[in-house]
C-alpha cells in the first residue's frame, strides 16, 4: 500500500500532487503483452552476417603471432577483422566528455590485458561457421605476470596493466593519482575520541545479467549510412563512440534503439556496435554481433568490486568526530566508467552524516580482471554498504539504538557538508523516524522529536579549520587483517611523510573535441 | 562442417553412427543443443533414435524398468513411479521437465544429475548400448565410467520398487525455491528389521563429479535405529569420500559443511 | 548442404519451412517464419525466454531440434490474441504490472498458459511451479504471479 506523508515538510510544498501516489501504466506494457515491442535483434534482415570474436584465454599476455591462414578459408568466412582494421583502435567511453585518455582497444594487438578480452573478430554466413572458423585461428601468446588485488596492483613493481596508466591508477586533472576529500583535521577529531573504529570492507564485481544479452545489428542503409539497431542503454553515446572509433561524421550513423531486454547499466560501454558496424562496411552486408549468454555471464563488464576502508573517532555520546576513508575501485583492465564511479563516490562521502572533520582518498585502480561498469547507482551504492555497516557498529561501540544513532549524526538543513556545500532539503531524520515506526522499532520521544528543520547553525554551519600543511600517507591495514582499537589510539607510528604535491597549474582551456561540453562535476571545477 | 541430424529405428544403426568422434546421442536436447548454441564444434552429427521401447515403463512387479527416452514429465504423471516424484518434480521447470529424459539425466554433469542420485540409492541398474551391442552394469559403474565410452548410450534403468514410502527418501538442497541447480542432493534407501536399520544405501548428488554412494556414512548407519543418537554415527561420516566442486552454486568446503546436516533431517524425517 | 523439410501448425496456420541440420526451433521461429515473439535469453534451455506450447506441453525451443516438430502444433505468445481480443493473461499481466523489460513476458505467458489451459484453477503454489523455469531480471515475480492467478480467476468467472 502506498502511503503519503503530506504531513512532513508541508508547509514547502503546494499539495496539488496528480500523478505520484497513483498507478500509470507503461507506454510500453502493450507491446509486452502481445509480444510486440522491439528488441536489438527482432529485426530480420536479408544476408545477414554473423559476427563472434576471438577471446583471450589468459588474463594478461603479449599478443606474438596471430596466424588466421586456416581460419580466412574456413567455410562461409567473409571478413576478418583485426586491430589493424579499426581505423581509430584506442578508446576510452568517456573521451566524449572529455574525461580520460584513450586506453582500450576494439581488438587487442600486441596485449591482451583480462582474460576474455577480444582479439579477431570473425563474419560470416552462420553463427556456426563462425564458430568454426574460430577455432582455426591461432595465437601465439607470451603469457605476463599477472595482478588481481587492487592493492597489490598499487605497489611498486606491480606489472603493468596499462601503458597509458603506467602506476595502475588512473589520472584525475592530469597529474593526481585518487579523487580528495579534505575536511577539518581528522587526526585532531581521532585524538578527542572516546572510541577509534577501523573496518576494511570488500564487495564482489556484481554481473547484471539481463535476460536480453548484449548485440546489435549493422547494415548499409540507404545514402551511404549505416543502420544500427542496438541493445544499448545509451544511443547517443554509442552513436558518437562509434563515429569516433570508425573514423566517420556521426551523421552517417543511423542508431535505432529498441526496447532494452535489462540493462542495469550493463548496456551502456558500446559493447557491440563498433565491431557490428566494422563488420558492415567491410563486407557490404547486415552484420549481427550478439554476445552468448556465457560470454555475458563471463566477460561482458559487472559493477566493479570496491574494497573500502573506514576509520571513524566516535565520542561516547554517539557523535561521529572524525571519518576517513580510503576507497579502492577494481576498473579491471581498463578504464571505461569507473572514473567517473569513484568521483561519485567521493561527492557522496562521508554519507548523509554531518561530521566535522572528514579525510577521504578514493582510487580508480586497475587490474587484469574483466573492465567494471556501470550498475544501479555504481559509485554509490557499495560505499553506502560500508558506511551503513560501520554505522551499525560504531552505535553498538557506543551502546546506542542503531537507529538513534543515524539520528543524532543526521546532517540537517544548512549543515556545512565535507564538499563545502550546505546541505539543503535534507530528510534523513524523517526518513529514520518514518522507517522506525513503521517497523514498529521503539525510539526515544526526544528522537521522535528531532527535524532536518531543528538544530542547526554555528557550529555546524562552518567550514573548520584545515588540518597542518603535511598529508601522511595513508597505511591501509594488510588484506586480511581488521583492527578494532578501544582505547585512545597510541602515538602515531612513524609513517612516511609525502611533502605536499605542488599546487595545481593554472587549468588551461582544454579544447572539447566532438563539441563536446565540460563538466564541472566531473573535473571538479571549483564554482561557487 | 556443417551439422546432420541423423535418425535411426533401432540402436544398433544409433550406435554404429555414434562410432564417429563428431556424432553425438541426443535425448531430450537439454545436454546437445546447449553445446551446440554455445558454439562447441567438436559436434557434427546428431543421432536420434525413435524406438517405441525407448518411452515404455514397465513397473507393474516389484521390479520397475524405464526407458532412456522417458520424460521426467512423463514420470511425473505415472502413479507407479511415485517413488521418483520427489527428484523429477525438483529437476528444471516444467518446460524442461517436457523433454528432459531418464537416459539423459545419467549424462548429467555435477552439479546436475538428481535423478541419477535417487537412482543409486535404489541400486538401479543400467543397459548400455555401444558398438559392441547391449550390456547391463550397475549404476555405480556406468556412471564412473562413463567419460571413456563416448559413443555409448542407455537403453533403460531397472531398480526395485521401494517397500514403502518411508523405504526411500530424497531430499534437493538449492538456494532457489522451488527448483535451483542443487547445492547437494541426497537419497536414502532402506529397511527397518525389528526397529533397526537394514541395508542402507545413501547417495549423494553434487558432492562428487558424478552421483556417489556414501559408503562409510551406510556402514556407520547399518544395525542402528532411526533416532538422535542411532544416526550420529552417519552423520559424523557424511563427508568421508566425497570431493564436491566450487562452483557457481556453492563452494566445496560449504557443501562438505553442510551434506552431514541435511543428512540427519532427512533420516530423522526432519524438514529441510 | 540438404535441408530437411519441416511441416507444422503454428498458431493455428499450416506452415512448412526447410531447416539446416542442428537449427533449434527458436531460430526456426524467428529466423524462418518470422516470428519473433519467443526469446533468446541463453541457448541453454536456463532461463525460460524461448518457451513455446509443443501440443500443448511447455518446451523449450532453444534446445529443441526444429525438424522434431513436424506434424505437431505450436503456440508462441504471436498468436495469443483473438482477433484485436487480448487472451485473459495478456490483460492480466497488463492490470498487475507484470512486466518491466518485458523480454520474459513472452515466456512466461506461454508457461502461465500451459498451467491454466490444464489447471484451470491453480494454487499460488502451482503457479509458482508453472513459472519456475522462466527467469525474470525486473519485476521479482510477484506481480506475474499476482497476473496469473488473477487471469485464471477472470477465466473462471466467466465460465461460471
Amino acid at each position: 500500500m502506498l502511503e503519503l506523508r503530506k504531513d512532513i515538510f508541508a508547509d514547502e510544498r503546494d499539495d496539488n500532487l496528480k500523478e505520484i501516489g497513483k498507478p500509470t501504466q507503461r507506454q510500453d506494457m502493450l507491446g509486452h503483452v502481445t509480444a510486440t515491442s522491439v528488441y536489438f535483434n527482432d529485426h530480420k534482415l536479408q544476408g545477414m552476417l554473423h559476427l563472434k570474436v576471438l577471446r583471450s584465454p589468459h588474463s594478461h599476455a603479449r599478443i606474438r603471432r596471430i596466424d588466421l591462414s586456416e581460419a580466412e578459408r574456413s567455410p562461409g568466412v567473409r571478413r576478418i577483422i583485426r586491430g589493424a582494421d579499426v581505423p581509430r583502435n584506442l578508446n576510452t567511453l568517456l573521451s566524449l566528455i572529455n574525461f580520460g585518455k584513450d586506453d582500450e582497444p576494439t581488438l587487442a594487438v600486441d596485449k591482451v590485458r583480462y582474460k576474455g578480452e577480444p582479439i579477431v573478430a570473425v563474419v560470416a554466413e552462420s553463427q556456426r561457421e563462425a564458430f568454426e572458423a574460430l577455432a582455426k585461428i591461432r595465437v601465439d601468446y607470451e603469457p605476463l605476470p599477472t595482478v588481481f588485488d587492487v592493492e597489490e596492483a598499487m605497489k611498486p613493481g606491480a606489472p603493468v596493466i596499462n601503458e597509458t596508466y603506467p602506476k595502475n591508477t588512473f589520472t584525475y586533472h592530469d597529474i593526481y593519482d585518487h579523487q580528495k576529500i579534505r575536511f577539518g583535521d581528522v587526526e585532531r577529531g581521532f585524538a578527542a575520541a572516546d572510541h577509534i573504529l577501523e573496518q576494511r570492507y570488500q564487495m564482489s564485481p556484481i554481473e547484471h545479467a539481463p535476460t536480453e544479452t548484449n548485440g546489435s545489428i549493422a547494415a548499409p542503409d540507404t545514402n551511404g549510412r549505416y543502420v544500427v539497431y542496438t541493445s544499448t542503454q545509451a544511443l547517443f553515446f554509442s552513436l558518437d563512440t562509434c563515429a569516433k572509433i570508425l573514423d566517420v561524421p556521426s551523421n552517417k550513423l543511423h542508431f535505432i534503439g529498441g526496447t532494452v531486454g535489462g540493462g542495469f547499466g550493463g548496456k551502456v560501454d558500446t559493447v557491440t556496435e563498433p565491431l557490428a558496424i566494422l563488420g558492415a562496411m567491410l563486407t557490404g552486408r547486415p552484420v549481427r554481433y550478439m554476445i552468448g549468454r556465457e560470454e555475458e555471464m563471463l566477460y561482458c563488464a559487472p559493477r566493479g568490486a570496491e574494497r573500502i576502508f573506514i576509520k571513524d573517532g566516535v565520542s561516547r555520546d554517539g557523535r561521529i568526530l572524525a571519518r576517513q576513508f580510503r576507497c579502492l575501485f577494481d576498473s579491471g583492465a581498463y578504464t571505461r566508467l569507473s572514473s567517473y564511479a569513484v568521483v561519485k563516490c567521493a561527492a557522496h562521502l562521508p554519507g548523509p552524516y554531518t561530521i566535522p572533520n572528514v579525510y577521504a582518498e578514493v582510487y580508480c585502480v586497475f587490474t587484469n580482471r574483466v573492465p567494471a561498469t556501470a550498475m544501479r547507482g555504481f559509485g554509490v551504492t557499495a560505499v553506502d554498504f560500508a558506511i551503513e555497516c560501520q554505522m551499525d557498529k560504531l552505535a553498538d561501540l557506543v551502546g546506542m539504538d542503531p537507529m538513534e544513532f543515524r539520528l543524532v549524526n543526521a546532517y540537517r538543513d544548512g549543515d556545512m557538508k565535507a564538499h563545502r556545500r550546505e546541505a539543503k532539503n535534507t530528510a534523513l531524520i524523517e526518513c529514520v523516524q518514518v522507517a522506525a515506526e513503521k517497523a514498529k522499532w521503539r525510539i526515544r520521544d526526544d528522537f521522535k522529536r528531532m527535524s532536518s528543520l531543528k538544530d542547526v547553525g554555528a557550529p555546524r554551519a562552518v567550514v573548520p579549520a584545515p588540518a597542518p600543511a603535511r598529508e601522511a600517507i595513508l597505511v591501509s591495514r594488510p588484506a586480511g587483517q581488521q583492527r578494532t582499537v578501544y582505547d585512545r589510539p597510541a602515538p602515531p607510528s612513524p609513517e612516511p611523510i609525502r611533502p605536499p604535491p605542488p599546487p595545481p597549474p593554472a587549468q588551461p582551456a582544454a579544447a572539447p573535441s566532438h563539441g563536446a561540453i565540460r563538466f564541472s562535476s566531473v573535473f571538479g571545477g571549483r564554482r561557487r | 562442417m556443417p551439422v546432420t541430424v541423423k535418425t535411426f529405428a533401432t540402436p544398433t544403426e544409433a550406435a554404429a553412427a555414434l562410432s564417429d568422434r563428431s556424432a553425438r546421442y541426443i535425448g531430450g536436447g537439454t545436454l546437445v543443443m546447449r553445446a551446440l548454441n554455445e558454439g562447441d564444434v567438436s559436434i557434427s552429427t546428431i543421432v536420434r533414435l525413435e524406438d517405441r521401447a525407448l518411452t515404455q515403463i514397465r513397473a507393474s512387479g516389484a521390479r520397475i524398468t524405464i526407458g532412456a527416452g522417458v520424460t521426467l514429465s512423463q514420470i511425473l504423471r505415472e502413479r507407479e513411479l511415485s517413488f521418483l516424484h520427489a527428484p523429477a518434480r525438483l529437476i528444471g521447470g516444467p518446460a524442461v521437465r517436457t523433454t528432459a529424459t531418464v537416459g539423459g539425466n545419467l549424462f548429467a554433469p555435477a552439479p546436475y544429475g538428481d535423478l541419477a542420485v535417487a537412482l543409486l540409492a535404489l541400486e538401479a541398474t543400467v543397459s548400455v548400448m555401444s558398438g559392441y551391442g547391449a550390456r547391463d552394469m550397475a549404476l555405480e559403474e556406468f556412471l564412473a565410467s562413463r567419460d571413456r565410452s563416448p559413443g555409448a548410450f542407455v537403453l533403460s534403468v531397472t531398480c526395485d520398487r521401494p517397500s514403502s514410502p518411508e523405504a526411500f527418501r530424497f531430499r534437493k538442497v538449492a538456494r532457489v525455491k522451488p527448483k535451483g541447480v542443487s547445492v547437494l542432493s541426497i537419497a536414502v534407501s532402506l529397511s527397518a528389521v525389528g526397529g533397526r536399520v537394514s541395508g542402507p544405501r545413501i547417495a549423494y548428488g553434487a558432492m562428487a563429479p558424478t552421483a556417489i554412494r556414501a559408503k562409510a556414512a551406510e556402514r556407520a548407519l547399518e544395525g542402528k535405529t532411526l533416532d538422535e543418537a542411532g544416526v550420529a554415527a552417519a552423520v559424523a561420516a557424511a563427508a568421508e569420500g566425497t570431493s564436491p566442486a566450487n562452483d557457481a552454486i556453492a563452494s566445496a568446503w560449504y557443501r562438505r559443511e553442510v551434506v552431514g546436516v541435511h543428512l540427519r533431517r532427512l533420516l530423522l524425517g526432519q524438514d529441510g | 548442404m540438404a535441408k530437411t523439410p519441416v511441416q507444422f501448425r503454428h498458431n493455428g496456420r499450416e506452415v512448412a519451412i526447410f531447416v539446416d541440420g542442428g537449427m533449434n526451433l527458436l531460430s526456426a521461429l524467428r529466423d524462418e517464419i518470422g516470428d519473433h515473439s519467443p526469446k533468446f535469453g541463453c541457448g541453454q534451455g536456463g532461463c525460460g525466454a524461448c518457451t513455446v506450447l509443443i501440443d500443448g506441453e511447455p518446451v523449450l525451443s532453444c534446445i529443441t531440434l526444429a525438424e522434431t516438430v513436424a506434424g505437431k502444433s505450436i503456440e508462441t505468445a504471436d498468436g495469443l490474441k483473438t482477433g484485436p481480443e487480448l487472451h485473459p493473461l495478456q490483460a492480466a499481466f497488463m492490470d498487475n504490472f507484470a512486466a518491466q523489460c518485458g523480454y520474459c513476458t513472452p515466456g512466461m505467458l506461454m508457461a502461465a498458459k500451459a498451467l491454466i489451459d490444464r489447471n484451470p484453477d491453480p494454487s499460488r503454489v502451482e503457479v509458482v511451479d508453472a513459472i519456475s523455469g522462466n527467469i525474470c531480471r525486473c519485476t521479482g515475480y510477484e506481480p506475474i504471479i499476482n497476473a496469473v492467478l488473477a487471469a485464471a480467476a477472470r477465466r473462471g468467472e466467466r465460465r461460471a
